[in-house]
Protein backbone atom coordinates (compact mmCIF):
# COMPACT_ATOMS: atom_id res chain seq x y z
CA UNK A 1 0.00 0.00 0.00
CA UNK A 2 2.31 2.65 1.30
CA UNK A 3 4.91 1.39 -1.58
CA UNK A 4 1.94 2.56 -4.13
CA UNK A 5 1.35 5.86 -2.46
CA UNK A 6 4.63 6.51 -2.72
CA UNK A 7 4.92 5.53 -6.80
CA UNK A 8 4.72 8.73 -9.34
CA UNK A 9 2.69 8.73 -11.53
CA UNK A 10 -0.09 6.48 -11.50
CA UNK A 11 -1.56 5.09 -14.65
CA UNK A 12 -4.09 8.05 -15.79
CA UNK A 13 -7.20 5.73 -16.04
CA UNK A 14 -6.69 4.45 -12.41
CA UNK A 15 -6.49 7.92 -11.54
CA UNK A 16 -9.63 8.87 -13.85
CA UNK A 17 -11.28 5.32 -12.28
CA UNK A 18 -10.46 6.91 -8.03
CA UNK A 19 -11.96 10.66 -9.47
CA UNK A 20 -15.34 8.46 -10.31
CA UNK A 21 -15.13 6.51 -7.34
CA UNK A 22 -14.91 9.63 -5.39
CA UNK A 23 -17.22 11.42 -7.14
CA UNK A 24 -19.48 8.65 -5.81
CA UNK A 25 -18.80 9.40 -2.64
CA UNK A 26 -19.43 13.16 -2.43
CA UNK A 27 -22.60 12.22 -4.11
CA UNK A 28 -23.48 9.23 -1.74
CA UNK A 29 -22.16 10.76 1.64
CA UNK A 30 -21.73 14.53 1.21
CA UNK A 31 -24.88 15.32 -1.30
CA UNK A 32 -22.54 17.35 -2.78
CA UNK A 33 -20.20 17.36 -6.64
CA UNK A 34 -16.58 18.08 -7.19
CA UNK A 35 -16.19 21.34 -8.15
CA UNK A 36 -13.29 24.20 -7.06
CA UNK A 37 -14.19 27.73 -8.96
CA UNK A 38 -17.20 28.75 -6.93
CA UNK A 39 -14.65 29.22 -3.89
CA UNK A 40 -12.92 32.21 -5.82
CA UNK A 41 -16.25 33.95 -5.66
CA UNK A 42 -16.26 33.24 -2.10
CA UNK A 43 -12.83 34.07 -1.95
CA UNK A 44 -13.08 37.40 -3.40
CA UNK A 45 -16.22 38.22 -1.49
CA UNK A 46 -14.38 37.85 1.40
CA UNK A 47 -11.50 40.01 0.52
CA UNK A 48 -14.07 42.42 -0.89
CA UNK A 49 -16.23 42.21 1.84
CA UNK A 50 -12.94 43.47 4.64
CA UNK A 51 -12.78 46.43 2.49
CA UNK A 52 -16.43 47.52 1.52
CA UNK A 53 -19.18 45.08 3.24
CA UNK A 54 -22.10 47.15 1.67
CA UNK A 55 -20.04 46.68 -1.81
CA UNK A 56 -20.87 42.78 -1.64
CA UNK A 57 -24.22 43.25 -0.48
CA UNK A 58 -25.32 45.47 -3.44
CA UNK A 59 -23.31 43.59 -6.02
CA UNK A 60 -25.46 40.84 -6.74
CA UNK A 61 -23.57 38.19 -8.06
CA UNK A 62 -21.33 38.54 -4.56
CA UNK A 63 -24.49 38.55 -2.64
CA UNK A 64 -26.13 35.59 -3.65
CA UNK A 65 -22.73 33.64 -2.72
CA UNK A 66 -22.02 35.38 0.36
CA UNK A 67 -24.93 36.83 1.93
CA UNK A 68 -26.41 33.79 4.18
CA UNK A 69 -24.13 31.01 3.60
CA UNK A 70 -21.01 30.73 5.49
CA UNK A 71 -18.20 31.67 3.13
CA UNK A 72 -16.09 28.94 4.25
CA UNK A 73 -17.67 25.84 3.51
CA UNK A 74 -17.56 22.50 1.83
CA UNK A 75 -15.93 23.14 -1.36
CA UNK A 76 -13.57 26.24 0.46
CA UNK A 77 -12.63 23.54 2.58
CA UNK A 78 -11.88 21.09 -0.47
CA UNK A 79 -9.79 23.79 -2.44
CA UNK A 80 -7.66 24.43 0.34
CA UNK A 81 -6.83 20.85 0.91
CA UNK A 82 -6.48 20.43 -2.84
CA UNK A 83 -3.03 22.12 -1.58
CA UNK A 84 -2.83 19.88 1.29
CA UNK A 85 -2.81 17.04 -1.08
CA UNK A 86 -0.47 18.00 -3.94
CA UNK A 87 2.06 18.59 -1.34
CA UNK A 88 1.72 15.56 -0.11
CA UNK A 89 1.84 13.62 -3.04
CA UNK A 90 4.70 15.35 -4.27
CA UNK A 91 6.51 14.77 -0.49
CA UNK A 92 6.02 10.95 -0.76
CA UNK A 93 7.20 10.78 -4.27
CA UNK A 94 9.99 13.41 -4.31
CA UNK A 95 8.03 14.85 -7.49
CA UNK A 96 10.41 17.40 -8.64
CA UNK A 97 8.98 21.32 -8.60
CA UNK A 98 8.25 22.74 -11.78
CA UNK A 99 9.81 25.50 -12.71
CA UNK A 100 8.90 29.09 -12.80
CA UNK A 101 8.86 29.75 -16.30
CA UNK A 102 7.67 26.06 -17.92
CA UNK A 103 10.00 25.31 -21.03
CA UNK A 104 7.17 25.08 -24.00
CA UNK A 105 6.34 28.80 -22.65
CA UNK A 106 10.56 29.78 -22.35
CA UNK A 107 10.57 28.35 -26.21
CA UNK A 108 8.31 30.64 -27.84
CA UNK A 109 8.45 33.49 -25.04
CA UNK A 110 11.88 33.68 -23.60
CA UNK A 111 13.32 32.76 -20.50
CA UNK A 112 12.03 35.77 -18.76
CA UNK A 113 10.21 35.42 -14.76
CA UNK A 114 8.41 38.82 -15.89
CA UNK A 115 6.76 38.40 -18.82
CA UNK A 116 5.45 34.74 -17.49
CA UNK A 117 3.99 36.34 -14.60
CA UNK A 118 2.32 38.92 -16.74
CA UNK A 119 0.95 35.53 -18.83
CA UNK A 120 0.47 33.70 -15.96
CA UNK A 121 -1.92 36.36 -14.41
CA UNK A 122 -3.65 36.75 -17.60
CA UNK A 123 -4.38 33.27 -18.21
CA UNK A 124 -5.68 32.74 -14.77
CA UNK A 125 -7.81 36.10 -15.31
CA UNK A 126 -9.33 34.54 -18.35
CA UNK A 127 -9.80 31.09 -16.58
CA UNK A 128 -12.29 32.12 -14.11
CA UNK A 129 -13.76 34.85 -16.28
CA UNK A 130 -14.73 32.12 -18.41
CA UNK A 131 -15.28 29.79 -15.30
CA UNK A 132 -18.04 32.39 -13.59
CA UNK A 133 -20.03 32.77 -17.25
CA UNK A 134 -20.10 29.48 -17.30
CA UNK A 135 -21.07 28.60 -14.23
CA UNK A 136 -18.37 25.83 -13.38
CA UNK A 137 -14.84 24.76 -14.12
CA UNK A 138 -12.94 21.54 -15.09
CA UNK A 139 -13.80 20.16 -11.74
CA UNK A 140 -17.67 21.16 -11.41
CA UNK A 141 -18.98 21.43 -15.25
CA UNK A 142 -16.20 18.89 -16.81
CA UNK A 143 -16.29 16.03 -14.51
CA UNK A 144 -19.23 16.46 -12.13
CA UNK A 145 -21.28 17.82 -14.63
CA UNK A 146 -19.86 15.75 -18.17
CA UNK A 147 -20.82 12.57 -15.59
CA UNK A 148 -23.97 13.45 -15.39
CA UNK A 149 -24.60 13.37 -19.12
CA UNK A 150 -25.86 17.48 -18.33
CA UNK A 151 -26.22 19.82 -21.95
CA UNK A 152 -24.69 22.55 -20.12
CA UNK A 153 -21.48 21.15 -19.23
CA UNK A 154 -20.62 19.05 -22.67
CA UNK A 155 -21.19 22.44 -24.27
CA UNK A 156 -18.76 23.61 -22.23
CA UNK A 157 -16.39 20.96 -22.11
CA UNK A 158 -16.59 21.00 -26.08
CA UNK A 159 -15.93 24.62 -26.66
CA UNK A 160 -13.02 24.82 -23.89
CA UNK A 161 -10.89 21.58 -25.80
CA UNK A 162 -11.32 23.23 -29.11
CA UNK A 163 -10.60 26.50 -28.17
CA UNK A 164 -7.83 25.01 -25.72
CA UNK A 165 -6.16 23.43 -28.83
CA UNK A 166 -6.50 26.52 -30.85
CA UNK A 167 -4.78 29.05 -28.44
CA UNK A 168 -2.19 26.52 -27.99
CA UNK A 169 -0.95 26.05 -31.19
CA UNK A 170 -1.15 29.92 -32.03
CA UNK A 171 1.11 30.40 -28.71
CA UNK A 172 3.81 27.70 -28.92
CA UNK A 173 4.22 27.59 -32.89
CA UNK A 174 8.13 26.46 -31.93
CA UNK A 175 6.69 23.22 -30.81
CA UNK A 176 6.37 20.54 -33.52
CA UNK B 1 -20.08 39.52 8.24
CA UNK B 2 -23.05 38.56 6.16
CA UNK B 3 -25.92 37.37 8.44
CA UNK B 4 -24.31 33.73 9.15
CA UNK B 5 -21.41 31.99 10.71
CA UNK B 6 -18.00 32.34 8.65
CA UNK B 7 -17.51 29.02 8.61
CA UNK B 8 -20.00 25.85 7.72
CA UNK B 9 -20.45 23.31 10.70
CA UNK B 10 -17.23 21.09 11.30
CA UNK B 11 -18.15 17.98 10.35
CA UNK B 12 -19.36 19.89 6.74
CA UNK B 13 -15.41 21.61 6.48
CA UNK B 14 -13.71 17.77 7.58
CA UNK B 15 -15.63 15.99 4.53
CA UNK B 16 -14.87 18.71 2.27
CA UNK B 17 -10.95 18.62 3.66
CA UNK B 18 -10.67 14.82 3.19
CA UNK B 19 -12.41 15.33 -0.62
CA UNK B 20 -9.93 17.82 -1.65
CA UNK B 21 -6.94 16.14 0.08
CA UNK B 22 -8.07 12.73 -1.85
CA UNK B 23 -9.22 14.73 -5.14
CA UNK B 24 -5.51 16.62 -4.71
CA UNK B 25 -3.67 13.68 -4.50
CA UNK B 26 -4.89 11.86 -7.04
CA UNK B 27 -4.50 14.48 -9.48
CA UNK B 28 -0.75 15.07 -8.23
CA UNK B 29 -0.50 11.18 -8.96
CA UNK B 30 -2.10 11.34 -12.70
CA UNK B 31 0.41 14.03 -13.76
CA UNK B 32 -2.54 16.69 -14.64
CA UNK B 33 -1.26 19.12 -12.33
CA UNK B 34 1.85 20.05 -14.66
CA UNK B 35 1.80 22.96 -16.95
CA UNK B 36 3.64 20.75 -19.34
CA UNK B 37 0.93 18.14 -19.32
CA UNK B 38 -2.01 20.47 -19.59
CA UNK B 39 -0.52 22.44 -22.37
CA UNK B 40 0.92 18.78 -23.80
CA UNK B 41 -2.73 18.10 -24.12
CA UNK B 42 -3.83 21.35 -26.44
CA UNK B 43 -1.28 20.87 -28.27
CA UNK B 44 -1.69 16.86 -28.97
CA UNK B 45 1.32 15.38 -27.84
CA UNK B 46 0.26 14.07 -24.60
CA UNK B 47 -3.32 12.54 -24.25
CA UNK B 48 -3.05 12.59 -20.34
CA UNK B 49 -5.45 15.12 -19.47
CA UNK B 50 -8.05 13.16 -21.89
CA UNK B 51 -7.35 9.84 -20.77
CA UNK B 52 -7.98 11.27 -16.67
CA UNK B 53 -11.22 13.05 -17.40
CA UNK B 54 -13.16 10.52 -19.67
CA UNK B 55 -12.37 7.34 -17.66
CA UNK B 56 -13.43 10.14 -14.39
CA UNK B 57 -16.60 10.60 -16.63
CA UNK B 58 -17.50 7.31 -17.57
CA UNK B 59 -16.59 5.41 -14.18
CA UNK B 60 -18.69 8.03 -12.03
CA UNK B 61 -21.33 8.45 -14.93
CA UNK B 62 -22.00 4.36 -14.29
CA UNK B 63 -22.12 5.08 -10.42
CA UNK B 64 -24.13 8.15 -10.35
CA UNK B 65 -26.55 6.84 -12.78
CA UNK B 66 -27.22 3.39 -11.01
CA UNK B 67 -27.71 5.34 -7.56
CA UNK B 68 -29.96 8.14 -9.20
CA UNK B 69 -31.74 4.97 -10.61
CA UNK B 70 -32.05 3.14 -7.16
CA UNK B 71 -32.93 6.57 -5.61
CA UNK B 72 -30.00 6.47 -3.55
CA UNK B 73 -28.54 10.19 -4.52
CA UNK B 74 -30.03 13.45 -6.19
CA UNK B 75 -28.36 14.74 -9.34
CA UNK B 76 -27.02 18.39 -8.88
CA UNK B 77 -27.34 19.30 -12.91
CA UNK B 78 -26.36 22.93 -14.08
CA UNK B 79 -29.13 25.09 -16.12
CA UNK B 80 -28.35 24.93 -19.37
CA UNK B 81 -27.41 28.49 -20.73
CA UNK B 82 -26.05 27.97 -23.97
CA UNK B 83 -24.50 30.98 -25.44
CA UNK B 84 -22.80 31.52 -21.28
CA UNK B 85 -21.47 28.01 -21.55
CA UNK B 86 -20.04 28.48 -25.46
CA UNK B 87 -18.22 32.09 -24.62
CA UNK B 88 -17.22 30.88 -21.04
CA UNK B 89 -16.07 27.71 -22.82
CA UNK B 90 -13.95 29.38 -25.49
CA UNK B 91 -12.39 32.26 -22.91
CA UNK B 92 -11.75 29.34 -19.91
CA UNK B 93 -10.17 27.55 -22.89
CA UNK B 94 -7.69 30.26 -24.07
CA UNK B 95 -6.49 30.62 -20.04
CA UNK B 96 -5.90 27.43 -19.31
CA UNK B 97 -3.58 26.78 -22.73
CA UNK B 98 -2.05 30.10 -21.11
CA UNK B 99 -1.70 29.14 -17.56
CA UNK B 100 -1.07 25.38 -17.93
CA UNK B 101 -2.83 24.81 -15.33
CA UNK B 102 -7.25 24.73 -14.11
CA UNK B 103 -8.74 25.62 -10.88
CA UNK B 104 -8.66 23.13 -9.35
CA UNK B 105 -4.99 21.71 -10.46
CA UNK B 106 -3.32 25.25 -10.05
CA UNK B 107 -3.89 24.99 -6.00
CA UNK B 108 -2.18 21.41 -6.63
CA UNK B 109 0.28 22.73 -8.44
CA UNK B 110 0.59 25.26 -5.29
CA UNK B 111 0.79 22.24 -3.04
CA UNK B 112 3.26 20.53 -5.17
CA UNK B 113 5.83 23.81 -4.25
CA UNK B 114 5.29 25.18 -8.22
CA UNK B 115 5.80 28.89 -7.44
CA UNK B 116 4.38 29.75 -11.38
CA UNK B 117 0.66 28.96 -9.94
CA UNK B 118 0.90 31.92 -7.69
CA UNK B 119 0.19 34.61 -9.88
CA UNK B 120 -2.04 32.02 -11.60
CA UNK B 121 -4.04 31.91 -8.78
CA UNK B 122 -3.50 35.73 -8.06
CA UNK B 123 -5.19 35.85 -11.64
CA UNK B 124 -7.93 34.22 -10.93
CA UNK B 125 -9.48 35.90 -8.05
CA UNK B 126 -8.84 39.16 -10.64
CA UNK B 127 -11.10 36.99 -13.41
CA UNK B 128 -13.55 36.46 -10.48
CA UNK B 129 -13.98 39.97 -9.07
CA UNK B 130 -14.35 41.37 -12.61
CA UNK B 131 -16.67 38.77 -13.39
CA UNK B 132 -19.20 39.66 -10.41
CA UNK B 133 -19.08 43.09 -11.58
CA UNK B 134 -20.09 42.69 -15.03
CA UNK B 135 -22.64 39.79 -14.39
CA UNK B 136 -25.64 42.08 -14.26
CA UNK B 137 -24.89 42.94 -18.32
CA UNK B 138 -23.96 39.38 -18.93
CA UNK B 139 -27.23 37.63 -17.44
CA UNK B 140 -28.97 40.35 -19.78
CA UNK B 141 -27.34 40.10 -23.31
CA UNK B 142 -25.52 35.99 -22.86
CA UNK B 143 -27.20 34.22 -20.29
CA UNK B 144 -31.32 34.61 -20.36
CA UNK B 145 -31.36 33.93 -24.21
CA UNK B 146 -31.26 30.05 -25.20
CA UNK B 147 -31.85 29.27 -21.44
CA UNK B 148 -32.72 25.51 -21.18
CA UNK B 149 -32.81 24.65 -17.88
CA UNK B 150 -31.13 22.01 -15.84
CA UNK B 151 -31.42 19.73 -18.90
CA UNK B 152 -29.61 16.14 -19.59
CA UNK B 153 -28.44 14.61 -22.71
CA UNK B 154 -30.66 11.71 -22.47
CA UNK B 155 -33.55 14.37 -21.24
CA UNK B 156 -32.94 15.97 -24.47
CA UNK B 157 -33.07 13.16 -26.74
CA UNK B 158 -35.57 10.82 -24.93
CA UNK B 159 -33.03 8.03 -25.04
CA UNK B 160 -31.35 6.11 -22.00
CA UNK B 161 -28.41 7.99 -20.24
CA UNK B 162 -26.90 4.39 -20.33
CA UNK B 163 -26.12 4.36 -24.13
CA UNK B 164 -24.20 7.57 -23.77
CA UNK B 165 -22.28 6.16 -20.87
CA UNK B 166 -21.97 2.92 -23.31
CA UNK B 167 -20.90 5.25 -26.27
CA UNK B 168 -18.60 7.42 -24.22
CA UNK B 169 -16.49 4.20 -22.62
CA UNK B 170 -16.64 2.53 -26.09
CA UNK B 171 -15.40 5.78 -27.96
CA UNK B 172 -13.08 6.58 -25.57
CA UNK B 173 -11.59 2.87 -25.32
CA UNK B 174 -11.03 2.72 -29.15
CA UNK B 175 -9.43 6.20 -28.92
CA UNK B 176 -7.06 5.38 -26.04
CA UNK B 177 -6.10 1.48 -27.44
CA UNK B 178 -5.31 3.37 -31.08
CA UNK B 179 -3.45 6.17 -28.71
CA UNK B 180 -1.95 3.67 -26.81
CA UNK B 181 -0.24 1.73 -29.55
CA UNK B 182 0.41 5.03 -31.76
CA UNK B 183 2.46 5.46 -28.63
CA UNK B 184 4.67 1.86 -28.19
CA UNK B 185 5.31 2.42 -32.09
CA UNK B 186 6.58 5.61 -31.49
CA UNK B 187 8.54 4.28 -28.59
CA UNK B 188 10.35 1.28 -30.57
CA UNK B 189 10.83 3.33 -33.87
Amino acid sequence: MKAVLNRHPWSPYAVGAGIGVLSWITFLVMHKALGASTTMVRAVGLVEGSISESHVRETPYLAKYMVGHPAIDWQFALVVFLVVGGFLAARLAGTPKESYVPPTWARSFGPSRKVRTVGAFLGGALLLYGARLAGGCTSGHAISGGLQLAVSSWTFLAAMFLTGIVTAKLLYRKEA
Amino acid sequence: MFDTSLFAPMGTLLLGALTGLVFGFLLMRGNVARNETIVGQFLLRDHTVLKVMLTAIVVGGVGIHLMSGLGWIALSVKGAHVIGQLVGGVIFGAGMAILGYCPGTAFVALGAGSRGAIPGILGMLFGTAVYAETDVWMQETVLKPLALGKVTLDSVTGLSPWLFLAALAAGGGALFVALERHARRGATA
